[in-house]
């Protein structure tokens, strides 16, 4: 449902962030004859848009003040109840307090990470192609293939980390430890999220004129202080960019990760809030209880973008 | 403010099987105004940008005042430098993008303030320091990149190609306003540009580089008239000097047909190139016989594109003067320059005032 929506969501963003320079040049306007033709080729575009967003949406808010019955024989009326009990469940309460962990730490440390990345691949000159061919390979896996590699990283027996723990002295349980499964599941999150942010810092690092760089070396002596200033907040629109995909990509399509490594292991596991509305909905049969919970998703996805166009986009330039 | 001495410097890229720029002595003295010119690719830009330190120094050594900065960081070096794209900083204000050198060098706010005041006051920036780059005209940005250097109070400033991305008009202006604020500030100046033109109007000094090597240096009429080479004189002046293909007999010169008397032994014999300045033909009764091809009209002078005995050539005339069908010219003895055919140096000549006699055989 809104997980469905969401890839549109991060399409359309996509979208108007490649097309950003495009603003600069004004189209040529068109003048169409037949009042038909400019909706025909709107078509495709609203089916899209209506079959995948508005319709599962509607469906979803709809069906969030029903009960329905376990077999779907029938479905009663029972106003926000759904919201009341979702909202109240100290189960939700706490699935939804990790997933805010969760969300800043993996966005947090992709972000990072990816601009550490960059920004070393970036001064590698000898060698370029393949470092940063190694880099971006990571992108290609699967999400589900993560998961089951990132399984055999933590596995009990054979895993390097279990294994690295235990030279520690430390017993490591994913799968039935709770800090430990949370661990893994950030790990390799982050893990496979970090390429992607790398490919576009790095082509936004490759944006920077070579001359405001020479201009920069001139005039601060302190390479750091010299990225802070100079080169930072010449990212800043590829940053932006990145930290709303970055959220939605923590929130969202992490999904497959979180399947593997909690799918068959004992209770007691970190979930995030859209693998709770797929267990509720699709394991535990209550559509009503889902599809509230999908919704209140959705309420937060909305505001936390609205907040990022509105207060941070004021502080991002645009070359 | 201080010099900058240039010695036996060399520029080598790894893997390239050539150095880019070799044997470079040059000295600057304080306050000089320098322009490195030459065709793209001789190696002008390299040489300033190892000034800067924005190239490593394959060899040689280069001091700014007395100290040697080859392994300095540009941003010890005491320079600033004004680039062909301005490479002003599109997230900071007018205001910020000249306080920022200043400001990571720690001087002082006020400090800071009445530098930024002065220079935007000098560059007639006043309106616009709240504005950001991208929100100004190609000369406005210019201006910011010159501000920029100019708060800075450097030892020396660096140009590189600073006017390319202007237009003509201008271009013309902002020549005028560097030169202007370069005597004001009194501020060694390095200035790399191709423009010919751009290098007579601004130097103090000209140095004219070729394939990485240094052809000539002197003052730009030093240079227009006594050029050191074929290339010098082809590269400076416009329109190019020009040069014809001619035989030395003892003090007597065979163009072809005609003969020129020199009246003096140049140390050389046997072929030669001729050069002859477009300006230093004049029609005459008789002389080289010149039969024009098109005109070129320029306004205050107009060109004739014509031949030699077979040999291009170009005239420049008054309008006023007639342009026939076949024409005689005549020219200076002291206006004729000679070059080596091979070598392409110049040969000495002791030219004495007067008209060269010429004969048509």
């Amino acid at each position: 449902m809104s997980d469905a929506a969401q890839p549109m969501k991060s399409a359309g963003m996509i979208r108007r962030w490649l097309s950003r320079p495009a603003r600069a040049a004004p189209a040529k306007p068109v003048q169409f004859d037949q009042p038909l033709l400019p909706w025909l080729f709107l078509a495709p575009q609203l089916a899209v848009i209506f079959v995948f967003f508005y319709w599962p949406s509607v469906q979803a808010i709809t069906s969030s003040f029903y009960i329905e019955d376990p077999f779907g024989f029938g479905a009663t009326f029972v106003g926000l109840d759904n919201y009341k009990d979702a909202l109240g469940s100290a189960e939700y309460q706490r699935i939804a307090g990790f997933t805010a962990l969760f969300t800043v730490l993996v966005t947090g440390f992709s972000l990072g990470l990816g601009l550490l990345f960059a920004v070393k691949a970036d001064k590698v000159i000898r060698g370029r192609t393949a470092y940063r061919t190694a880099l971006i390979a990571v992108y290609a896996i699967a999400p589900p293939v993560a998961g089951l590699m990132g399984m055999m990283l933590f596995d009990q027996h054979i895993g390097p980390f279990v294994q690295l723990a235990a030279w520690f002295g430390y017993d490591m349980k994913v799968g039935i430890n709770y800090w430990d499964t949370a661990f893994a599941m950030i790990l390799v999150s982050v893990w496979k999220q970090v390429p992607y942010n790398f490919i576009f810092f790095l082509s936004g690092l490759q944006g920077i004129p070579a001359s405001v760089r020479e201009a920069s070396v001139i005039d601060c002596r302190n390479g750091f202080t010299r990225f802070r200033t100079a080169i930072l907040p010449l990212l800043a629109p590829t940053a932006f960019f990145l930290l709303i995909i970055n959220i939605t990509y923590a929130l969202f399509d992490t999904f497959a990760v979180i399947d593997v490594m909690v799918k068959d292991k004992p209770a007691n596991n970190p979930l995030t809030l859209v693998y709770k509305v797929y267990n509720d909905g699709f394991r535990g049969n209550d559509i009503g209880g889902s599809a509230a919970q999908s919704v209140i998703l959705m309420v937060i996805v909305l505001v936390l973008t609205l907040i990022q166009f509105r207060w941070l986009e004021r502080r991002v330039h645009y070359g | 403010m201080a010099s900058i001495t240039i010695t036996d410097v060399s520029k080598t890229y790894p893997g390239a099987p050539a150095p880019s720029v070799t044997g470079i002595n040059l000295s600057i003295r304080d306050g000089e105004f320098i322009v490195l010119v030459g065709p793209s690719g001789c190696g002008k830009s390299t040489l300033l940008r190892m000034v800067a330190g924005l190239e490593d120094i394959s060899g040689g050594e280069v001091r700014i005042g007395d100290r040697v900065v080859n392994r300095l960081d540009p941003a010890d070096r005491d320079i600033a430098m004004v680039f062909q794209n301005y490479a002003l900083y599109p997230h900071m204000t007018v205001r910020e993008n000249m306080a920022y050198g200043l400001k990571n060098r720690r001087t002082p706010k006020a400090e800071i303030e009445t530098r930024v005041a002065e220079a935007a006051r000098m560059l007639e920036l006043g309106p616009y320091l709240d504005r950001k780059p991208r929100a100004l005209s190609g000369g406005q940005r210019q201006r910011v990149a010159m501000g920029r250097a100019v708060v800075r109070q450097p030892s020396a400033f660096l140009f590189d190609e600073p006017l390319s991305n202007l237009d003509a008009k201008l271009r013309v202006t902002m020549r005028g306003e560097i030169r202007r604020l370069q005597k004001r500030l009194g501020t060694t100046a390095l200035y790399v540009t191709h423009d010919q033109l751009e290098a007579m109007t601004l130097a103090d000094r000209l140095v004219v580089l070729n394939g990485g090597r240094i052809e000539q240096v002197g003052a730009p009429l030093d240079i227009y008239h006594r050029p050191a080479s074929t290339f010098v004189a082809s590269f400076i002046g416009s329109p190019a000097m020009n040069l014809l293909d001619a035989g030395l007999e003892g003090a007597r010169l065979r163009l072809g047909t005609s003969v020129i008397e020199l009246g003096h032994l140049p140390a050389a014999r046997g072929a030669v190139t001729l050069g002859i300045r477009a300006e230093d033909l004049t029609p005459a009764a008789t002389g080289l016989p010149f039969r024009p091809d098109f005109i070129e009209e320029l306004g205050a002078q107009r060109l004739v594109h014509g031949h030699i005995e077979g040999q291009p050539v170009v005239l420049a005339l008054d309008p006023a003067v007639p342009v026939g069908s076949e024409m005689r010219l005549s020219v200076a003895a002291a206006r004729l320059h000679l070059f080596d055919t091979t070598s392409g140096r110049r040969i000495a000549t002791a030219a004495r005032p007067g008209l060269a006699v010429t004969e048509t055989a």
